[in-house]
């Protein structure tokens, strides 16, 4: 079933057409409103008149997560604050978050396609959605909600945590679909069986699984534990949330993202340069229809590749293939974004100078860790245990007030975390992800 | 009557003290007392060494992390409530004693208990006015 049918089977020529005449009132629209983009775009010596062709998006310069830093926390709005209805955020790498507004009519189109990607999903009226992203500033929770609301299924609006009352109401109230990220779908199936309970015999029979790197390995194991069928979904805060873009149940091969909203492209990460469908690189889009905050050519860091293949589902809009990784050094940790800069900043404000560090990020009983070691050197030494201790409590408190992660601290000696020449190691992620 | 201590941190994997001792006995360090805190993940381990310059450059040549403390050695007498007398007078001064290690001198009578306080000077005026015994540093290296 396809919620819009419409436009999700648009002709490929009528939707570049489309996509084409929304790209340049949003132009004209961001170059009037928001003195950052008139500034870029001078800079780059082009006008919103001068893009006569999808091509010629190539001619616009890029907007990247640092702008969104640097413009905190309203000036890349496009719509005044008194049509912002919603204003959620993501994790920023020095404590600042990165802001995202919404006017209503944002919300609605949010809504929409999260209802087309859950209906992508096969999901319909008769549904009961067990949405358990995690509710407040993360888009993760509220954007699945509307969208579920949206498409006329009954959204069990449980948020994160409390493993056991999840499986509780998963099994009392007869929940058809799930919505989490993938490791916590897994590690809410191994509680379960500790508690006798086999998921496999819940009501379940799609999960939606995002907000973090998954791999088929995952997939094959979470269908084969809930016995449903487990299918990928794409989003992030700055473009809209999740619902940018989603696997159909038929193809279960790429995920299809929604061109009449969103226009993308991939390109080399070091080059910049476009590169030809089918290969993999960095995932740039270029949001078309919002109006709280539009952004041109958006560097997601995501890699990946795109197709316009047909789909045997018929939906006409081109395909992602599952995220292969980042072209920055950002970490998703139990769906949360982490970049190491921020752990070293905490390690800075505790301490007043900057000690040695290492992420360790790996996963146990399907739930992601993150290990922090520190060395500790004459600075930081004690010859008292509770000194220490209350060091590494307080890295470990910081850590989860500023970052909303779970970290364990860890005091190693000097020297035991290898330099290598020039940039530092100071990640070594062990999920065997991709 | 301050005694200098010197405290290394140790991760919590095999061969670490090994490495340590091994260190010192290169370096001609003999050790005259010691104690090990340990938790999960780390240790402290607090030497009282014959010389402690010498202790403290080649450890941290090798990569270890030292300091030096100030704690106080007190002779106690070798007899039941002999270190019952000592807490007693630090309890009614209201001095804490953060740790504390005891050894046996080579050719005395008495046990020495190597105290780390809070307060350090206060402590040894405290001991020394009740009459107990508090050895002098350069006693304890050389003996």
């Amino acid at each position: 079933m396809m919620f819009n049918e419409e436009f999700e089977t648009l002709p490929r020529q009528a939707l570049e057409a489309l996509q084409l005449k929304r790209l340049q009132l949003m132009l004209e629209r961001v170059y009037a409103n928001v003195p950052f983009y008139r500034t870029a775009f001078e800079g780059a010596g082009v006008r919103p008149s001068d893009i006569g062709s999808l091509q010629d998006l190539q001619r616009l310069p890029f907007t990247t997560k640092q702008n969104m830093r640097d413009s905190y926390p309203y000036a890349l709005f496009a719509a005044p604050l008194e049509d912002i209805v919603r204003i959620h955020a993501s994790s920023g790498t020095t404590g600042k978050p990165t802001v995202v507004g919404y006017t209503q009519r944002d919300i609605e189109m949010w809504s929409e396609l999260m209802a087309r990607s859950l209906a992508a999903a096969s999901a319909n009226k008769g549904d009961i959605i067990h949405n358990a992203y995690g509710y407040g500033l993360f888009t993760g929770g509220l954007g699945a909600h509307y969208g579920a609301e949206r498409l006329g299924a009954s959204v069990i609006p449980i948020s994160g945590g409390n493993t056991k009352r999840q499986i509780m109401i998963m099994q009392d109230f007869g929940s058809t679909i799930l919505t989490c990220t993938p490791s916590y779908a897994l590690f809410m199936a191994e509680e379960a069986r500790t508690e006798g309970i086999d998921f496999r015999n819940l009501k379940l029979r799609v999960g939606i699984f995002g907000a973090e790197p998954w791999s088929e390995a995952m997939r094959d194991e979470l269908e084969d534990k809930l016995n449903i069928t487990a299918l990928d979904i794409y989003g992030l805060s700055e473009i809209m949330g999740p619902g940018v873009a989603q696997e159909c149940f038929q193809g279960k091969s790429g995920l299809h993202i929604w061109e009449d909203h969103f226009i993308p492209e991939i390109i080399n990460p070091e080059t910049c340069e476009v590169v030809p469908e089918g290969t993999k690189g960095e995932l740039v889009i270029t949001t078309i229809t919002k109006q709280g905050i539009p952004l041109v050519r958006y560097r997601t860091r995501d890699i990946t590749s795109i197709t316009y293949e047909p789909c045997i589902c018929g939906r006409t809009h081109a395909r992602i293939a599952r995220l292969s990784g980042r072209s920055d050094d950002m970490i998703i940790i139990r769906g949360v974004n982490v970049f190491p800069s921020q752990i070293e900043s905490i390690l800075v404000g505790i301490e007043g100078v900057e000690p040695h560090y290492l992420l360790i990020i790996d996963r146990q009983d399907n739930l992601d860790t993150l290990e922090v070691q520190v060395e500790v050197d004459e600075h930081l030494f004690s010859d008292e245990v509770k000194v220490l201790q209350t060091l590494s409590l307080k890295i470990e408190k910081t850590i989860k007030e500023v970052l909303g992660v779970t970290s364990k601290v860890k005091l190693v000696e000097p020297r035991t975390i290898q330099r290598s020449e020039g940039k530092a190691t100071r990640v070594i992620d062990k999920r065997k992800l991709l | 009557m301050h005694v200098e201590q010197i405290s290394i941190f140790i991760e919590n994997k095999s061969g670490r003290l090994a490495e340590v001792t091994r260190i010192l006995g290169e370096a001609g360090v003999n050790i005259r007392a010691l104690s090990l805190a340990d938790t999960s993940d780390f240790g402290i381990l607090r030497l009282i060494v014959n010389d402690r310059e010498k202790a403290k450059t080649f450890l941290k040549e090798k990569g270890f992390t030292v300091s030096k403390t100030d704690v106080v050695a007190v002779e106690v007498p070798d007899r039941p409530g002999g270190l019952s007398s000592i807490l007693q007078t630090l309890d009614n001064e209201k001095i804490n004693v953060e740790y504390m290690y005891a050894f046996v001198e080579r050719c005395g009578e008495n046990a020495v208990i190597i105290f780390r306080f809070d307060e350090t000077d206060k402590a040894i005026k405290a001991l020394l006015a009740n009459g107990f015994n508090v050895l002098e540093g350069e006693r304890l290296y050389s003996m």
